[in-house]
């Protein structure tokens, strides 16, 4: 019973023992650790192709559709069939691209993509490394795909590729800042930037209670970056056609698009880690295994409602986008920034209950919420002073 | 400022949001168009002049293929046009099947048109999977008519093609009682969307002055403020017996067309429940050769098609075709207006006032 | 510690390699049939007018100026946040001193024009 109740680290502890017996010490650390990182990888690509079924059939019962049903039960098979179909796919490359460059973007694309997950614990027990700047770590190899995004534009020598690399550069870039800062006060409630020791400061309450702006702000942000609906200017088919890949085909767009809802699962992931408590949950200490469970189905909550986003909204426009980013993201974190400060050095100095702490953290997000509110309705009435009119009257002849 | 060198991009013919084969070379600074040259002529098939060598009745299939979403009230016009030339009487039954295939058309169009401009904006094509559901149940009363969705060929001299079915008039009932509904969820959907609000307002506006000078029309130069429609200004068929008003709206931008459209799609909705309600019994056509001979002159006959004004002028020198066959193609004269419209703007609102615009190619090359 | 890295180390060893076998994969089982108009660059399917790589337009740039202001200043902000709880008051006002003269520059910046894309 205690083997079963957390299954898969007693295995994974069991294979060891086994190697153990011969293989000297530092090889079965070894073969483990590099065991480790291929199941991860391997975990994330099964993740991830069904993330695009899943994508499909969602948008598709929210559009009144069926969605793929041709391919195995449910169409269970399509991702399956659609891989194969990209790798045996003919790559064409223009003769006009910097070669180098237009070869080596999408392995960089797909390699910063996987690597945020060395360090994410996907349950009690369960993460490959925990090293404690693990936040500013996942934050700095997300920054990677910029590069690469640029790199796909700019080598594919085509305008289109061009213009969306610019936006991707401009958009990430600008997400960024109020990114970082909604983490800055994680990091100032945990006193850490290790993800395990977040997750387990978060064992009673979630930090979402305490942060609700903090948390509206990273999911924003890490919506932008993964360039998720309404922000996915750099690719909008019905500007750009494609944008930054446009000119890619075959198994090299196929990283394109890996990359992106490996992206898309770690925002989630982060956004849970970060906010909705990790793999905490009921009976996680008696039956680890649970823990797993959990962490996912937070994970696959935030992707479906990203996935329903994208389903309903039309998208944003550059300079709105990047207008949302430093005028009312980039305030409003730094702000929440200072109160959540400001409110932990007072609680702590007048010792106030961990229950009445959170109760003022709400009022004192509650307040912002206002302010912001109040400002936004402001200039709101003076672009309409500037003839805006939120209300067109419809004349009857 | 560094010195910033402006690119040169083609936007189509092989483009998503371009409805259809339409080429726009575009000079950008950055993101910012400076300077727009619409190419147009991928989808140009020679119609005007295929016209002549036909017989009259053998155009009438032709006109299904001009705007190809709206083919009910192509053929009216076109039918309308040779009945003014010839001077063909229609019985009143067939007037009243006319007023609600063109109306039912009507809808048809308004709603493909909010569908493409929501996925021009971005939406991945929800709003326009729910208007072509309901555009579906139209068609499914036009097929059941006529036989076909799409390309009707419905509307013949001195009458339509066939009589309705049976079982048309209650059906009807029924799709007009769902698209009330359906609109009004529409409108929750999006009339109030924040993103859409900012992606619309404010952005295409085009002044009354210019919409009069380029003679714009249809919901385009409505929502520019000038209540002109064919069916108020110049009664043809039975339009004068049926209440229905004409919106307007003053700004001018993309999202008063937008808005001008949806009220359209109410006031044909009015419409069809007069005309079902009136729908008189008797003949649904008059007698007419079907080697059409007109006397030789000219006449030039309109109609409020969904997208404008469309218009056929005719010259007849007493033969069995057309000597001169000329489509005023409302999408063609609204387009004009393009370059004008988007200059200093970037491409995302370009998408939007093309899809505000509602161009079809099949009318514009022809 | 170190043995946390070596984990990173090798999980972006895996995570370099794959995108390169998956290159491999392919390249043994795709057809390889160049042609001029294939190894053309996408332009909507007319030949394009004049070249992509153009003294670009600056707005980008200056976006990702004040960006670098900001990256800059989360590399200080985290070590402060994180060591908050041990730290005084005296840490609080710092702080409050740091991000003030950032939202000085912010408000400079706006005023400018510089976040009002033209």
């Amino acid at each position: 019973m205690a083997f079963l109740s957390d299954l898969l680290v007693n295995l994974w502890n069991w294979i060891a023992v086994q190697l153990d017996q011969f293989l000297p010490s530092w090889a079965t650390a070894l073969v483990m650790l590099f065991a480790a990182a291929v199941v991860i990888v391997v975990f994330l690509l099964l993740t991830v192709m069904f993330l695009t079924l899943l994508e499909r059939k969602v948008v598709a019962r929210i559009a009144d559709r069926i969605g793929p049903n041709r391919v195995g039960p449910f169409g269970l098979l399509q991702p399956i069939a659609d891989t194969l179909k990209l790798i045996i796919k003919e790559n064409t490359e223009p003769a006009k691209a910097d070669h180098p460059v237009f070869r080596l973007a999408p392995a960089v694309v797909a390699t910063a993509a996987l690597m945020p997950y060395a360090v994410i614990p996907f349950g009690r027990g369960m993460v490959g490394s925990d090293v404690n700047i693990g936040v500013l770590y996942v934050i700095s190899i997300s920054s990677l795909t910029v590069i690469a995004v640029l790199m796909a534009g700019w080598g594919g020598g085509n305008k289109y590729g061009v213009l969306g690399g610019m936006r991707a550069v401009a958009q990430m870039f600008s997400f960024e800042v109020p990114l970082a800062l909604s983490i800055g006060s994680v990091a100032l409630l945990t006193g850490s930037l290790s993800l395990v020791a977040i997750t387990e400061a978060q064992r009673k309450l979630w930090l979402i209670v305490a942060q609700p702006i903090a948390f509206l702000v990273y999911l924003l942000c890490g919506a932008a970056e993964a360039n998720r609906a309404p922000f996915d200017i750099p690719e909008a088919e019905s500007e750009l056609v494609a944008g930054y890949h446009v000119e890619y085909s075959g198994v090299r767009f196929a990283f394109f698009y890996m990359a992106e809802y490996i992206n898309m699962f770690t925002t989630s992931a982060m956004a849970t880690i970060l906010f909705l408590g990790g793999w905490q949950g009921p009976f996680v200490e008696r039956v680890p295994i649970l823990s797993i469970a959990y962490f996912l189905a937070k994970v696959y909550g935030l992707v479906f409602l990203m996935i329903w986003v994208r389903a309903t909204f039309p998208r944003l426009r550059i300079d709105q986008l990047l207008d949302l980013s430093w005028k009312v993201l980039l305030p409003l974190a730094l702000m929440n920034l200072l109160v959540t400060a400001v409110v932990d050095k007072v609680a702590a100095q007048v010792r106030l209950s961990s229950t009445l702490t959170i109760g003022v953290f709400w009022g004192s997000n509650l307040v912002l919420v206002g302010v912001v509110a109040l400002v936004l309705y402001l200039s709101y009435r003076r672009k309409r002073a500037r003839g805006l009119n939120p209300h067109y009257q419809i004349h009857w002849h | 400022m560094l010195k910033t060198q402006t690119i040169t991009l083609n936007l189509g013919p092989q483009h998503p949001s371009t409805h259809g084969l339409f080429r726009m070379v575009l000079t950008m600074d950055g993101e910012t168009i400076v300077c727009l040259r619409p190419v147009f002529g991928y989808l140009h098939r020679g119609i005007e002049k295929l016209a002549e060598t036909r017989t009259y009745l053998q155009n009438i299939p032709l006109t299904d293929r001009l705007d190809y979403i709206c083919s009910m009230t192509n053929n009216l016009a076109y039918v309308i046009a040779v009945e003014k030339l010839a001077g063909i009487e229609v019985p009143e039954r067939a007037e009243y099947i006319r007023v609600i295939m063109a109306e039912f058309t009507r809808v048809v169009n308004h709603l493909v048109a909010i569908g493409a401009l929501l996925n021009d904006l971005g939406t991945f094509f929800t709003p326009m999977l729910y208007c072509l559901r309901e555009r579906e149940r139209i068609l499914d009363l036009f097929e059941m008519t006529c036989g076909a969705r799409m390309t009707c060929n419905y509307m013949r001299f001195g009458g339509v093609a066939a009589d309705l079915p049976e079982e048309f008039v209650p059906q009807a009932r029924e799709v007009i009682a769902g698209l009330y509904y359906w609109v009004d969820d529409l409108e929750r959907l999006l009339t109030a969307n924040e993103i859409l609000l900012v992606r619309l307002q404010g952005i295409g506006v085009l002044p009354r002055e210019l919409a009069i000078n380029g003679s714009v029309t249809g919901p385009t130069l409505r929502a520019s403020g000038v209540p002109y429609d064919v069916r108020k200004a110049k009664p043809y068929s039975i339009y004068d017996r049926f209440d229905f008003k004409i919106p307007t709206l003053d700004e001018g931008d993309c999202y008063a067309r937008y808005l001008i459209r949806l009220a359209e799609i109410r006031q044909s909705l009015h419409i069809l429940e007069q005309a079902l309600q009136d729908l008189p019994p008797g003949e649904v056509q008059t007698k007419v050769s079907r080697l059409l001979r007109p006397p030789p002159g000219d006449a030039y006959a309109c109609t409020e098609s969904p997208k404008g004004e469309l218009g056929f002028y005719l010259v007849s020198d007493g033969g069995i075709s057309p000597y001169r066959f000329h489509v005023r193609a409302p999408t063609l004269i609204n387009l004009t207006v393009l370059p004008d419209l988007v200059r200093g703007l970037r491409i995302p609102d370009l998408v939007a006032i093309i899809g505000s615009i509602d161009i079809v190619m099949g009318e514009i090359d022809r | 510690m170190l043995s946390d890295y070596v984990f990173i180390g090798l999980f972006a060893i895996v995570a370099a390699i794959f995108p390169f076998a998956g290159f491999a994969v392919s390249y043994l089982v795709r057809p390889k049939r160049p042609d001029p108009v294939k190894s053309d660059v996408y332009e909507c399917g007319m030949k394009p007018i004049g070249e992509a790589w153009v003294q670009f337009k600056v707005q980008y740039y200056l976006y990702a100026l004040i960006f670098v202001i900001f990256d800059v200043m989360s590399v200080f902000l985290f070590p402060w946040a994180v060591a908050y709880h041990t730290l005084g008051l005296y840490a609080l006002v710092e702080m409050c001193i740091f991000l003030g003269i950032l939202v000085g520059g912010l408000i400079y910046a706006w005023r400018k024009g510089a976040l009002r894309w033209v």
